[in-house]
Order: structure tokens, then sequence, then C-alpha cells
């Protein structure tokens, strides 16, 4: 009798499973893994909804798809910062009432504690990440510091690892080149500015070695097959953590952007998906997103404290974008929503030359 | 030839013979028609409609022209405006215009449409938005004075083409052509990109098929004229590419060809090349080629196979016994048997090359973007008419290339497996 | 039975042997010389080992053992194309990309010959098989006896002294198989060459062949001319192979000379001739054929023995009655009588006693 009970437990609740009350679609992997232990899973436990996740190389492609298609299946979707702006100025996203968001947990209202930039108005920010670069200890011992450091062949010697694309490849090598951070984007608007961002490339074009997925620079760096790379602080933080790779992070020049909760129109449970942000957001469940991987959690209530790996004693803050913001860049989501594509020809185009 | 008589032939009961025969045969047509209408319809909804749908965007973009009414009625009454100065009353539909997309939030709709033709519109359009509301005539100067770039000619030619609501605009610049303050004409050269990824791309394909075909004949003639048992084993190796993630068989090139990778360890190894002169067969043109032969041999293997498990062996003997060496054997008689399949494996190789962007992203390093890739990033920029666009030029091509392969070798020819 | 390998052979197979599998042997001990000029089949059951044989003298597959000389010399290490055998595949090997003309071309082209001398050796090979006007058609567009003569005209245009054919006429119906025999057959005797054939048709073979080297098991079971073969059969797989065959098996009573006395398994005694049953006491199997199974008296040498018999059916043949009878407990007993005006009607559960010569009678192995 009590077996047949779970049973049926068991096979109802994979029913529900598939037909979920909140749909939540993130980026897989160690990213959404952390998302749906911290957030997707407790908020089903604590409101007695059903939640499921999903996983998508990009979510931003999905989730216009499934808008113009009048079909949308998913309720809460985890977006890059210059996706939302865009999609929100499409009318692809729902409106999110920054009123509903939780005040911090020292009690600072919820428009103050967040971190300037990290809510908007389809969008409310869960984490932090960088574009960051890092070499191999074993080979520089006296490593490089600086974002010039990258561009020094002299001093450093080796092949250099870049995602191939304009963006952050380009303002990486403006503020290699001395531009200041706050400066970066003035310039890049003008054709000189551009052309002395490419002038700053051409002088390690030779040495390149262009990646395109995250996955690729820890692995090349661990390979030896370059000296240092740009990469994603988050994929650094794993190697370095879990698979014990001596790398070292250089912040100095990092390009930092906003990933965040969206609401796509015409969620089938957007009233649900708001309680879900809501509870998404607080001081708490963005410390706990942030105990698991290495992104910065946006709020200044949740900086108060040092972040702890996983609850051991191994501090977070050398990982954390939003702990290491000298000589830093926040990704310009307007500017590139106008020259993405204009400067991507034109990157492709140097590159084919 | 017998001519049909004039004289109708009849049925035993009188009817014409020929209306006997079709209504006879109209049953069976019927039915015939009945069993392959759910692939049909499969077909049509899977395939045709999406791919139609996706070939429409390429032309038809309505996002300035539904939100801009003032200014699109404007367009249409003065055809022949000077985009260089815009009279009055073109700003003053303008501002209309912006006020009401800021109401009804198609700012970015409309900002997005320009900026495909005229980069840096998004922004401008969605400052112009949030101050249209405020403005007082005369608008142009209180427009201009908002931002500059309202007096640019380019952007006045940009919207004057986007309120109608087709275009070929995404073809022309698909096509390496940029709108600039006179009109349209080519980019510079340090912006020309599509149509020299294009060509890029037909060649790489162009030598993966070559080099799959090479690598492909002797293997399927093995496989063909190996006993049952061998040729099965064979075959296995030969599909289990297929059971494999690409991401996996991509990978393992990696650790293979790169700098410090296991070829270059062992030659390295064996003192054939310096420590220093490690070669580069990664993230290059011999990457991508190395790792796309790869994946596209099966693609190859296997019409050979079928074409050449079918020729009997007597042919080959029947020409020795005439005299021929083994290599005129070969080249006179068994090539031109086999040429069906070498047609139709090249076909599918080279399609699918064409068409492949994973293994060249991941492997090909600066060479690594074929026109497959910026389709893809396109479509994740969300400029979907545009990626529909290359889509297009690269569908037209290949179609194109299908009608030459058809003139020359003949389509029926062709056997697939 | 083999055949010692004459001296004056044009072709030679000397002590051959072949394996495929090296576990079985596909040809055992194989000598056979076969004469300038001569028509010699190979005819056998399906698997006997023909093809193999015929293979090896082409130069497609390699000899085991043993030796296979062409003209005095040892060729088996000359590759095919240096042989210059000419050869007619069963399914014709036609190649299907060339027309008719350059099929007949290609053994020319090889051996360089020039455009003129070139066609008039189409012309005149083409013409040989009343082929003249088909040398631009492609072999698809040709009927399966139309194919058979290209074959054998793109087998003969380059003047081969030797000329193998596989079962040539396998697949066409039996009209036009004995038409095709029959040209072939001329166009043997008008140019003078030296013919192989494998054939499982034996009607095929006693036609055609100067001499028939009859298969099984991968050995040669006899070799002789037609006639010989069919009415002197030195075994019994012979005997049953070729032509229509009364099989008695019985013990030898008696032998004197070549003349046995037989008693068969039912206690009846008969005469025949002692083949291949050379001792008193040992089974043999005696073989008669229905054409010389007799009822009448008058036609049957004075003192033979005769056996009892009942008509079980009479068959209307035309030219012959054939006659089913229950013999010494066998009951598919055949006897052929010519249907002359004056003979004698029989009808079924008739009781008569039938007897022959006792030459015709041969006591073979069991
Ligand atoms: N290529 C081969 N490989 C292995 N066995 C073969 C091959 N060709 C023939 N055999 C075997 O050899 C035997 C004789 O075959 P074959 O010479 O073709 O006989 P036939 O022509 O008299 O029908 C058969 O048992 C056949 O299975
Ligand atoms: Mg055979």
């Amino acid at each position: 009798m009590k077996k047949t009970l779970i049973l049926t437990t068991a096979l109802v609740s994979f029913g529900f499973a598939a037909n979920a009350d909140v749909t939540v679609m993130s980026w897989g992997g160690a990213y959404g893994a952390a998302q749906n232990e911290v957030h997707v899973q407790p908020w089903a436990t604590a409101t007695g909804n059903t939640a499921v996740m999903v996983d998508s190389d990009n979510p931003a492609a999905p989730v216009k798809a499934m808008v113009e298609a009048g079909n949308v299946t998913v309720d809460v979707a985890s977006l890059e910062y210059a996706d939302v702006i865009r999609l929100c100025d499409e009318g692809i996203l729902e409106p999110i009432d920054a009123s509903i968001l939780a005040p911090g947990a020292d009690g600072t209202p919820a428009l103050e504690d967040f971190l300037p930039g990290s809510v908007v108005e389809c969008g409310v920010s869960t984490d932090v990440w960088a574009n960051v670069y890092a070499y191999d200890t074993t080979k520089f011992p006296e490593g490089p510091t600086t974002a010039a450091d990258f561009f020094d062949l002299e001093k450093f010697p080796g092949k250099r690892g870049l995602k191939r694309g304009a963006k952050a490849v380009l303002e990486f090598a403006l503020m290699a080149d001395g531009v200041p951070a706050a400066e970066v984007y003035a310039t890049l608007g003008t054709p000189e500015g551009v052309d002395r961002a490419f002038a700053k490339l051409d002088t390690i074009k030779s040495e390149v070695v262009w990646w395109e997925a995250g996955a690729q620079p820890p692995q090349l760096l661990a390979d030896g097959e370059v000296a240092m790379t740009t990469a994603y602080n988050g994929r650094l933080f794993a190697a370095i953590t879990a698979e014990g790779k001596p790398f070292q992070i250089v912040w100095d020049g990092q390009i930092y952007e906003n990933e965040m909760y969206v609401v796509p129109k015409g969620a089938p449970n957007k009233d649900l998906a708001m309680d879900f942000i809501k509870f998404a957001t607080t001081t708490e469940a963005l410390r706990a997103q942030a105990e698991l991987i290495s992104y910065g959690p946006p709020r200044k209530s949740a900086l108060k404290e040092d972040i702890l790996f996983k609850g051991s004693e191994f501090s977070m803050a050398p990982h954390s974008p939003t702990s290491n913001l000298d000589n830093a860049l926040s990704s310009d989501f307007e500017f590139w929503v106008d020259h993405d594509a204009e400067l991507n020809e034109r990157f492709n185009a140097w590159l084919a030359q | 030839m017998a001519e049909a008589t004039n004289e109708l032939l009849t049925t035993a009961d009188g009817r014409p013979l020929k209306a006997a025969l079709q209504a006879a045969q109209a049953r069976a047509k019927r039915r015939a028609f009945l069993l392959v209408l759910p692939l049909l319809l499969f077909v049509l909804l899977t395939f045709l409609i999406p791919i139609g749908l996706m070939l429409k965007r390429s032309f038809e973009h309505d996002g300035f022209a539904s939100s801009a009414p003032a200014l699109v009625a404007w367009f249409e009454a003065n055809p022949d405006f000077n985009p260089a100065d815009p009279p009055e009353e073109a700003y003053a539909a303008l501002v209309q215009d912006l006020a009401r997309m800021q109401t009804d939030k198609t700012t970015g709709i409309a900002g997005t449409r320009i900026n495909y033709s005229v980069p840096g519109t998004i922004s401008l359009f969605k400052k112009g938005a949030r101050e249209a509301g405020d403005l007082t005539p005369p608008f142009k100067e209180s427009l201009v004075a908002v931002d500059a770039d309202w007096a640019k000619p380019a952007l006045w030619r940009g919207m004057a083409s986007a309120s109608n609501v087709y275009t070929a605009e995404f073809y022309k610049v698909a096509s390496d052509f940029k709108l600039n303050d006179d009109g349209w004409a080519r980019g510079e050269d340090n912006e020309r990109i599509y149509l020299y990824l294009f060509f890029k791309t037909f060649l790489i394909s162009a030598i993966i098929t070559f080099l799959c075909l090479l690598l492909a004949f002797p293997v399927a003639h093995l496989l063909a004229t190996l006993p049952m048992a061998k040729s099965s084993l064979l075959m296995i190796f030969v599909l289990l590419p297929f059971w494999t993630s690409l991401l996996v068989r991509t990978t393992s090139w990696i650790a293979l060809l790169q700098e410090q990778g296991i070829v270059n360890d062992l030659l390295v190894g064996i003192g054939l090349i310096g420590d220093d002169g490690r070669l580069s067969m990664m993230y290059n043109m011999t990457g991508t080629i190395v790792a796309m032969t790869h994946v596209l041999l099966p693609f190859m293997i296997l019409p050979l196979y079928s074409v050449m498990r079918v020729i009997p062996p007597s042919y080959a003997r029947a020409a020795r016994s005439l005299g021929a060496t083994s290599w005129t054997t070969f080249r006179r008689v068994y090539l031109p048997q086999t040429l069906p399949g070498i047609a139709a494996g090249s076909l599918l190789v080279f399609i699918l090359a064409v068409g492949y962007y994973i293994t060249p992203a991941l492997v090909g390093g600066a060479d690594g973007q074929l026109i497959s890739n910026l389709i893809a990033f396109h479509m994740s920029k969300s400029n979907w008419s545009l990626a529909a666009a290359i889509a297009g030029m690269l569908l037209a091509s290949i179609l194109l290339l299908y009608w030459l392969y058809d003139r020359l070798i003949g389509i029926d020819r062709l056997k697939f497996g | 039975m083999t055949q010692e390998p004459r001296n004056d052979a044009f072709v030679a197979f000397e002590h051959v042997q072949k394996s495929y599998d090296g576990v079985t042997l596909v040809v055992k001990d194989l000598n056979l010389s076969i004469g300038k000029g001569e028509f010699l089949t190979m005819l056998g059951p399906s698997g006997s080992g023909k093809t193999t044989c015929l293979m090896m003298l082409a130069g497609f597959e390699t000899a085991t053992h043993g030796e296979i000389k062409l003209d005095g010399v040892n060729i088996n290490q000359v590759p095919p194309h240096k042989r210059g055998i000419g050869m007619v595949f069963q399914n014709y090997a036609l190649f299907p990309h060339m027309t008719v003309g350059e099929n007949l071309a290609f053994p020319l082209e090889v051996r360089g010959m020039g455009k003129d001398e070139r066609e008039a050796k189409i012309k005149r090979a083409l013409d040989m098989v009343q082929m003249g006007a088909y040398a631009n058609r492609r072999p698809a567009q040709l009927s399966g006896g139309q194919q058979q003569r290209i074959a054998l005209a793109r087998a003969l245009v380059f003047d081969p002294k030797l000329v193998l054919m596989d079962e040539p006429l396998g697949a066409l119906d039996k009209q036009l198989r004995e038409h095709m025999q029959f040209e072939i057959k001329h166009l043997h005797e008008s140019l003078g060459i030296t013919v192989v054939y494998v054939t499982h048709d034996q009607g095929e073979a006693l036609t055609m062949s100067d001499r028939v080297a009859v298969f099984n098991d991968g050995r040669i079971q006899q070799l002789a001319p037609p006639a010989d073969l069919y009415e002197r059969p030195e075994n019994s797989f012979v005997a049953q192979f070729i032509g229509e065959n009364n099989k008695l098996m019985g013990t030898i009573e008696e032998l004197t000379g070549d003349k046995a006395l037989v008693r068969l398994t039912t206690g009846e005694l008969i005469d025949a001739t002692a083949v291949n049953a050379k001792e008193k006491g040992h089974r043999t199997l005696v073989s008669i054929r229905p054409e010389r199974v007799e009822f009448k008296p008058e036609m049957m040498p004075p003192g033979a023995h005769t056996i009892e018999a009942e008509v079980v059916e009479i068959i209307y043949m035309g030219d012959i009655l054939r006659a089913v009878l229950k013999v010494a407990g066998s009951d598919d007993f055949v006897m052929k009588m010519r249907n002359t005006l004056g003979q004698t009607k029989l009808s079924p559960g008739q009781k008569i006693k039938v007897g022959w010569h006792p030459q015709d009678a041969r006591a073979l192995d069991p």
C-alpha cells in the first residue's frame, strides 16, 4: 500500500514537472545548476508550486522566437544585460515593477541597495560577471599585472588568447592603450577610436589564438597553447578551484556585465514569475548564488560580509568582479546595441586581412 | 513510329479508350496521393513554410513602417525630398512619431530597424523619443539641438527606405554595401566581409570535398569488396563518428593537432622538428580543413559505397582479360562507373560543408569565420532579417550550383545510397 | 580420371590444386591437356570448381599448387592482361558507359592499335556476329542475345588464340541458346581458335564439344568425347549426370573377363559389362540407358537374362513412347520405345519381361 502511494506520488510529480507552474530558462552548466539549487528549488519548496529549470546556449534567442511566435513556454529567463535592454525596447519582455523587490537584509530599500544599473525596466540583476585575463603562474612567476602587460610581447613573450568578436576585445585594447575606463566608449564611438583599438590589436595579431566558446580559454591555458588569455572569470574560477590549475586572474581592465532575470511577454504564469524573481533577488538568495559561483552579487547589502565558497573557508573576494572594481569598465549595452553589427563587420574584415 | 490513328479507339462498351483508362487510373492516383499526403504535409510544415517565412524576413520588415505612420505618410507624399535638408514638415511628422513611439514603447523596434543600415540609431531614437513630448516648433532646430545626428542625410535616407515594408536593404548589406550620406555605396576595404566570406566558404568547402573524395574512395572500395563480415566491421568504424558528439570529435582534433598536442609532441619526440619549431595545425585553416574533412567523410563514403557495391567484379576482370593494365582498368572502366557516387557524395559534402559553423568556429582561429558563423551571429543578435538575407544568398548560390551540376552531370544519375 | 600431360598441349594444367580458405580444396590435383584448336567443355554441377579452373587459367586466381602452361610456357606469374586470352562472362560484362563500338575498341586501344586498323577489326568482328548496325548503341539498349553476341565479338576482336567462356548462354531462353550454341561452334571452326567452355548444361556440352571434362567435387570424373561419355560412362556419377539412366543395385555373382552376372537385391540375375566393378562379391550399380531396354524377345541376344516388369504408365512424347515400369522393386524404371507404325501397344498393369544386350548394362561403382 505504501509502495503504491510512493509510486503514484512519483508519477504525479513527474507529470507536474513536465507541466510546471514556473519554467526558468538559464545557461546550463555550473551557472544553471547553481541557480537551480539556490533559486528554483527553494522557491518551489517555499511556495508549494512546481518549478523546473531548462537549459539554453543563450536564452535570448529562444525567448525572442517564442514571443514572436506567440507560443511562450518559459516564465523566467536569465539574459545578458544588453539583450535585456534590446528585447525590452522591442517589447519582447514584461516590465518588472521594482517596488515588489525585497529590501536589503539590513533594511535598506531595494532600489538603494542594488548597485547602479542592476535594476532596469524589464530585468533584475542576479549577478555580475566579468571579462578578465589570466596567466599561468608557472610560466610567469613575476606575472603581468595590468591590461597593458597583456599587449607587451617583449616582457611577456608567448601566445595570447582572445575572444573572436568585437565586443569586450575592442574596449580591452583601448584600456591597455591607456584610455581611462570612463572614456572608453566615447573613444570607441569615433572612427579614430576604432582605428586606435585595431592598431593596438595589430601589435599582437600574429600571436593571437582566437577562441569562441567559454570553455576554450581555460583549456588553452592549461594545454600551454597560450601564455595568457582573456576569459570569463567564472570559468577561470572553476579551473582554479575545482581543477587546481595554477592560473592567476588579472583584474586590471576587467569589463563587467550584469546577468538578469526577465519575464517574457505572454509568460504562462506571469504573477508566479514575478514572485519567483522577488524570491530569487533577496540579499540571501543572491549571496547563496555567489557562494556557488564566482559572479558578484549586485546588492550592497550582500557585499558587506565576505562570501565563502560553498560554506568553506575559501574567500570569494579575489574572484568576485564586484570586489575588484579598480580600473574596471561597465560594459555599455547602449553602445553595443547601436554598434554591434557594424564593429563586428569591421572586426571580421580585420581578421581576414 | 506508329502514329495514333485518327479513329478513336473505344472499349467494348463503346467508351473512348482514353477516358476509360483515365477513369481507371484516377482512383489509383487518388489513393497514392492520400498515401503521400502526410509526408507532403510534414515537408510543407517543417521545411518549406519555415524556409519561406525565413526568406520573407529578408525583404520584409515593418519595424519602422508600422511605428512611424506620420513620417511614412510624409515620405509617400514627397518621394523626391532632399535628404540633405528635409523640410520642417518632415521634422514635425518625425517628432509626432517619436512621441507616439514613447507612449507605444515601439522606440526599440523602430530604432533597430534603422540601425541595420545606419549604426548608432537605436540610442538616437530613444533619446529623441524621451524628449519628443517637450519639443516645440520649429521642430527642425529643436530636434537637432537634442542630437546633431538627426540632420544626417544617411539617417533620412534610411528612414525613407524603411518606411516601405519591402526592402532590398538586407541584401545590400549582405553584399558589403553601406548606406552613407550620398546613398548606398560599396563599403570601405576594411569593412567589406560578406562577399569575401562567401568566397572563402565555397573555397574551403571545395577543398574539403576534394579531400573527402580522395580519402573516401579507397575506403569505400574496400568496403564494397571485402567479405561481408569484415566490411560490416569496417562500416562500424566509418559510422562511428555519427555516434560521437560533434564537440567531442572536434575537441579530440584539438588535443591531437594543437602546438602542444600529441602530433607535435611526437614529432618533437622523434626529433623531426625542434621544440621551437612546432607546427601550427590548429586554430587556422589547416585545423578547419582537417576537422571538417573528418566530420564529413562518412557522407562521401556512403554514396560511393552504395555505387561500388553493385559494380560486378566481372567488369574489371573483363577489362584485364582484354589487355588493360590495372591502372587503365581503374581509369577507363571502374572510375566512370563510380561517377554517380562521386557526384552525389561531392554534392552532399559540399553543401554540408557550406553550412557548417561549429567546427570552424572552434578550431579555425582567425580563419574560423565562415559565412554560416555570420548567420549565427546575426541570429543571436536578433538581426534576423540580415541573417535571412545571407542565408537566402547562400541558398540561391547552392541552388545555382545544383542547377549547374544538373546541366553537367545530370541529377537523375546521382546515387545517394 | 586424369590424363597425363601431352607434350604438344596448348593449355596444360599440371597437378593444380586450389584452396580459397586454406581448409578445403576446391580443385584437387587437376591434370588436363587441351590441344590447339580444340573445343573443350568443363561440365559439372554448380560448385564443382569449373569457374575456379577458368579463373586460374585467365589469371584472376592463383593456383595454390601446381603449374598452368600456355603454349608450353608456365604462366602462373603472368598477370591477366599479358596472357592474351579472350573471355566471355555469364553476365556479358559489357562496359555500360561505353557504346558497343567503344567496347570493342577497348582491347585494341590498350594494345596501341591505330584508328584505321581498329575500325576495320571492329567492323569485321561485328559482322561476324551479325551486329554490324549496332556499333553506336549502349549495351543497355540491346537484348540479352544481342549483348551476348557483342560480348563474343569483344572477346574475339583482338584475335586471341584461346577463348574462355563461363556459362555464356546461361541467361538466354532455350531457343536462343540453341541458336547461339550453333553460332559459337561455327565461329570456333571457322576461326580455328581454342575454346575452353564452362557449362552445367549437359546438352550444351554434348552438342558443342570435341571433348568434355566432367567435374565433380573438384576433380575431373571423366574426360572424353561426347559419344564416349554418353555411351561409356566410367563411373556412376558420370552415368547419372549425363543423360537419362536406369539404376539397379546388386552384387557381382560371376565375373569372366568383362562379362559380369549380377544378382540384384531382389534376387533376379542380370547380365552386365564390368566397368569399374572388378571383383566377385562386390556391390555394384548397374546402369542401363532407357532406349537400350528391350521387351520383345527377338530383339534380345539369345540366352540373355530377362526380368519381370509391370507397366505403371505410358507417356506419349511424339517421337517416342516412355514406359514407366516396376522392375526389381523400383517403380521408376524407364523404357523408351520408338513410335513406329507397328509398335506393340502396352497398357498400364500389363506384365512383360525386359532385357538388354550385356554391353548396354554397365556395372559401375556403387
Ligand atoms: N572467391 C571465392 N572465395 C571463396 N570460395 C570460393 C570463391 N569462389 C568460389 N568459391 C568456392 O569454390 C567452390 C567452387 O566454386 P566455382 O569454381 O565457382 O564452382 P562452379 O563454377 O563449378 O559452380 C565453391 O564451393 C565455391 O563456394
Ligand atoms: Mg561457375
